[in-house]
């Protein structure tokens, strides 16, 4: 049983692995690559907390294989923030206590991320329903919804 | 620990504010290690056989294919395992069964290899020999004489003669004369609830990394709700001493009561004695829903009297409850906490733990409180509503207070459900106006919070800046808490503390994270333990001073002279003191260990306005609020995150929760596709309101919070959904179809 | 003497008696008495119940002091999530 040989761009790295052919992509970042901050909290693409981008698009790293990443360009929660400058999604969960456990919250940035750079405006219903794919258990929603909302007003004003 | 009046009116610097938690880099970054992502040289992937039947003898395992195979480096079953302490039977029975299986997804028996898919493979050539029996999941077909029985021998001495050997115990609280009290009302309802099994639903699954070593070393990196508790439950399981087995607690991905205990840790450690390398264990989703520990479902019988003034002359609840395939349903508690936001003359509860073949009921959020208050809450409503009064006045004019005889027994000191009550009146949510198929429901809820076992080491560095090591897992934003009460007792920036969340290796016991208990105990001990630093500091600038160590005193991060005749010496600094502390007798700590007793019971009032569609049944939530109190709320943020959660949790209980078993006794929706939580898009805002009552038993009035705000929702939403369709809701989850079917039928 | 506010169902096993009376100055001793003048009550007492001490909760402290007058209540065990 071989290995398959991907290439692939990884946060802006050239990156290389071999995985099994059923290997998902959540598995290559987690167990092949080490990077852990890409969670699996179902394995089925219900939960949302396995989100990452590819070329831009957002995804479930779960349901895609690890092969597919040939020649694509990932995107993960390691690469949100730029050196020790944080992304203002991360700065402002933090100030607004947009997360209990934190288990969600790779996801649920990465996810918002993609909102805000197709729709630096959105209203709360767009924000609720683009975050619908991404359960969190433990704060209902409340803050993380108006943590993403003031992130955009900030960045609107910034821009 | 009595109130101190001088901590009661005092100005805080620090506590009430809302810094920066201190993890919370770690957490936005992805760098935060969770359970599952820890990783050892030489590691083994860890997974289980299940049970596909609902109930089954054990004939025979045969390993022998699964052991032969390549890559298998260990095999285990319960024979791997001796005897175990009485105590932790059950939980080893869960863990790996004996002689029976017990419910689907019961675990059979375990493989370690060097891989997922060999493992996946390795599992398949185990041969189990069943012999199927039939099997029961239903708590009141299980209390009935022909019932299959799961166990034999486990019925107490509470259980009248006669009754099926799966209703484990019964329980009655109480006072009065329920019989003479009902005569006296204008209107009695007497209806039967019921209320499905519903899991915590954290998204962390469970996973831990076992390493057990030649010399009979263990080290376990676990996502739990307490490393002591596993520490000590793997060491009787396991026959360890405590002190050989180390537990690190990983950052948790949720717990909310159903990682207060565990289910591969155990079986984890025995792979890894048997092979010799680290084995690391984590469940899927599946396997989570199937065998970890939801809440018990529930059968209620309610016979509730008002007048027409809304006073409640009797109060009777009965409650049947399954816990899963052993004792342990939590109908005691609940049938504690039915009643306890009423000064009732005649009240009664009866509660029966029963068995079924299901998964091990573990704990989740104020365990039995919510169904038991979804049925009295719903009558007393209906009560209301039917003499045509209002329901907040209602729980006023009954609402227990200070001085009132609770339902479950003692008197209560200063509490706050009135207040929550009056809160609830004032606010403009109360009287805004409703349109077509919208209705409004108010309900109350209470929990007890509690203390425990606690131990903190508060150190100073030689910079000045302050460690102080705790042995709680940090699950809802309390390492921020303590963060914030070590500086505000020693009088220094929050940014010059730390907390570290230590291994069992550092210090002695801690009782789980759960009961609502850590601002309250953790805090107390950290205020003790800073007590005891401050008092030590004042000891080294006496010193240096040359003067009496009692007339030195600590004062906005300083040690000082107390007053004028103790000698004019310039404060001395903690950074001062810190920087000499090897020249004047060693490195300087202050350390509490306690069991914490005197925790504060938190009430709370919730409001909910829903709209339901008359042609699906579905049911819309449109505005929310919590009235909740705190006692004190040392950071505000975190409590309104602990109202809102729980708020939410509830929601899910209430409208589309539940476990659906088939009449094969499996599972069918072990995945959060068919087990549906709440989404973002099916909320609005979750509006909190902080009412602050103090505990007396707290210095700065703390009271526990985390576990109320899933009490009231079920039966505030339930009144809501009655109010919306003119049809009284009496099972739980109120979902489309079946509110559809309540319309139609008109109840 | 110290009076101890018995639940419904243990009460069944003393004989119907909601309110029972034993000698003890401590938590401790109060468990033990009771244990000892109420075999019925053994059970349970060794399954482990909270004692409410004038309205506050305890669960093992063996050396809580208890006045005459104080009101104590046995309750069930409690355990939260």
């Amino acid at each position: 049983m071989s290995r398959i040989h991907v290439t692939t761009k990884i946060n802006g790295d050239e990156t290389e692995f071999l995985c099994d052919a059923e290997a998902t992509l959540l598995d290559v970042l987690r167990d092949e690559l080490g990077l852990t901050g890409t969670k699996e909290g179902c394995g089925t693409g219900d939960c949302g907390a396995c989100s990452v981008t590819v070329d831009g698009r957002l995804v479930c790293s779960c349901l895609m294989l690890g092969a597919e990443a040939e020649g694509r360009q990932i995107t993960t929660i390691e690469g949100m923030a730029e050196g020790e400058v944080l992304h203002p999604l991360q700065k402002k969960f933090i100030e607004m206590a947009a997360l209990q456990c934190g288990i969600c919250t790779p996801g649920i940035l990465v996810a918002a991320k993609s909102l805000l750079e197709r729709n630096p405006d959105p209203s709360e219903v767009e924000v609720r329903y683009w975050l619908a794919g991404n359960l969190c258990r433990c704060t209902g929603y409340d803050k993380i919804i108006r943590a993403v909302m003031d992130t955009a007003a900030d960045m609107r004003r910034a821009s | 620990m009595a109130l101190d009046d001088s901590r009661k009116t005092r100005q805080f610097r620090i506590v009430g504010t809302r810094p920066d938690r201190p993890d919370g880099i770690d957490k936005v970054t992805g760098r935060a290690r969770f359970g599952a992502d820890m990783v050892a040289p030489g590691m083994l992937t860890g997974r289980i056989l299940r049970s596909p039947h609902a109930h089954a003898r054990i004939r025979r395992i045969d390993t022998s294919k699964a052991e032969a195979l390549a890559g298998v480096k260990a095999v285990v079953t319960r024979a791997d395992f001796g005897d175990v302490p009485d105590h932790v039977a059950d939980i080893m029975e869960n863990c790996l069964a004996g002689e029976k299986a017990l419910y689907d997804g019961h675990a059979v028996a375990a493989v370690a290899a060097i891989s997922p898919a060999v493992a996946r493979q390795a599992l398949r050539l185990i041969e189990v020999d069943y012999e199927v029996l039939p099997h029961v999941t239903d708590v009141d077909e299980a209390m009935k004489p022909d019932a299959p029985v799961l166990h034999e021998g486990r019925q107490q001495e509470t259980v009248p003669a006669g009754m099926s050997g799966n209703v484990i115990s019964r329980v009655e609280f109480g006072h009065g004369d329920i019989e003479a009290g009902l005569a006296k009302a204008d209107r009695v309802v007497e209806r039967t609830y019921r209320t499905a099994a519903v899991h915590q639903g954290y998204i962390e699954p469970h996973a831990c990394l076992a390493t057990m070593t030649a010399d009979g070393q263990g080290d376990l990196w676990v996502c739990t709700q307490g490393h002591y508790m596993v520490r000590n439950t793997c060491a009787a399981i396991l026959g360890l001493d405590q002190g050989q087995l180390r537990v690190t607690a990983s950052e948790i991905g949720g717990g909310f009561g159903g990682k207060t205990t565990l289910f591969l840790e155990p079986v984890a450690l025995m792979l890894s004695k048997k092979s010799g390398r680290p084995i690391k264990m984590v469940m899927s989703r599946s396997e989570v829903f199937r065998a970890s520990g939801p809440t018990a479902s529930s059968s209620i019988d309610v016979r509730i009297g008002m007048t027409r003034e809304g006073r409640i002359t009797a109060g009777f609840a009965e409650l049947r409850f399954q816990g899963g395939a052993w004792p342990g349903a939590p109908v005691g508690v609940g049938a504690m906490s039915g009643f306890a936001s009423y000064d009732l003359e005649n009240v009664k509860t009866v509660g029966w733990d029963v068995v079924t073949n299901r998964p091990k009921a573990a704990a989740y959020r104020a365990p039995g409180a919510p169904m038991a208050t979804f049925a009295i809450e719903s009558a007393i409503d209906e009560l209301a509503r039917g003499f045509g009064l209002d329901p907040l006045e209602v729980r006023l004019m009954n609402g227990a207070d200070e001085g009132t005889k609770s339902s479950y027994g003692p008197t209560y000191p200063a509490i706050g459900l009135k207040a929550t009550l009056e809160a609830a009146k004032a606010h403009p949510h109360w009287t805004a106006p409703l349109g077509k198929n919208q209705g409004r429901g108010v309900a109350c809820g209470f929990w007890f919070n509690f203390g425990g076992d606690t131990s903190v080491s508060l150190s100073i560095s030689p910079d000045g800046t302050v460690t102080l090591t705790e042995g709680n897992p940090d699950i809802g934003g309390s390492r921020a808490a303590m963060t914030m009460i070590a500086a505000e007792e020693l009088g220094i920036p929050y940014d010059q503390v730390r907390t570290v969340v230590a291994d069992t290796g550092s210090l002695g016991q801690n009782e789980v994270t759960h009961g609502s208990r850590v601002t309250f105990s953790v805090g107390l001990a950290t205020i003790k333990a800073a007590e005891a630093a401050k008092k030590e500091m004042c000891r080294r600038a006496a010193m240096v001073w040359g003067i009496d160590e009692d007339a030195v005193e600590w004062e906005d991060g300083a040690a000082r002279p107390a007053g004028p005749n103790a000698g004019k010496f310039p404060p001395m600094t903690l950074k001062e003191i810190a920087a000499i502390a090897s020249k004047t007798g060693g490195p300087i700590a202050g350390h509490h260990e306690v069991m914490a007793e005197g925790a504060g019971v938190s009430f709370a009032t919730h409001m909910v306005d829903v709209e339901v569609d008359p042609e699906t049944g579905a049911t819309k939530i449109l505005r929310y609020t919590v009235f909740q109190d705190a006692g004190k709320a040392v950071h505000p943020s975190y409590v309104e995150g602990q109202f809102q959660g729980g708020a939410v949790q509830g929601i899910g209980w209430a409208l589309n929760e539940e476990y659906i078993y088939g009449k094969d006794g499996l599972l069918q929706n072990a995945g959060f596709l068919d087990y549906r939580i709440p989404v973002a898009s099916d909320l609005p805002m979750i509006d909190t309101v902080i009412l602050e009552i103090p505990n007396p038993g707290h210095p700065y009035g703390v009271r526990g919070v985390g576990e109320t705000s899933i009490v009231p929702p079920l039966a505030a939403i339930a009144n809501a959904v009655s109010a919306a369709t003119g049809v009284r809701m009496t099972q739980l989850p109120m979902s489309p179809p079946r509110v559809l079917a309540a319309i139609q039928t008109g109840g | 003497m110290v009076k101890v506010l018995l639940w419904g169902s243990l009460a069944d096993l003393v004989g119907g008696e909601r309110e029972v009376a034993v000698e003890a100055a401590t938590l401790r001793e109060l468990l033990d008495r009771l244990g000892e003048q109420f075999p019925g009550l053994r059970p349970e007492l060794e399954r482990g119940v909270s004692v409410s001490i004038d309205g506050r909760i305890y669960n093992d402290s063996w050396f809580t002091p208890i006045g005459p007058e104080s009101e104590v209540v046995l309750l069930k065990r409690l355990q939260g999530g």
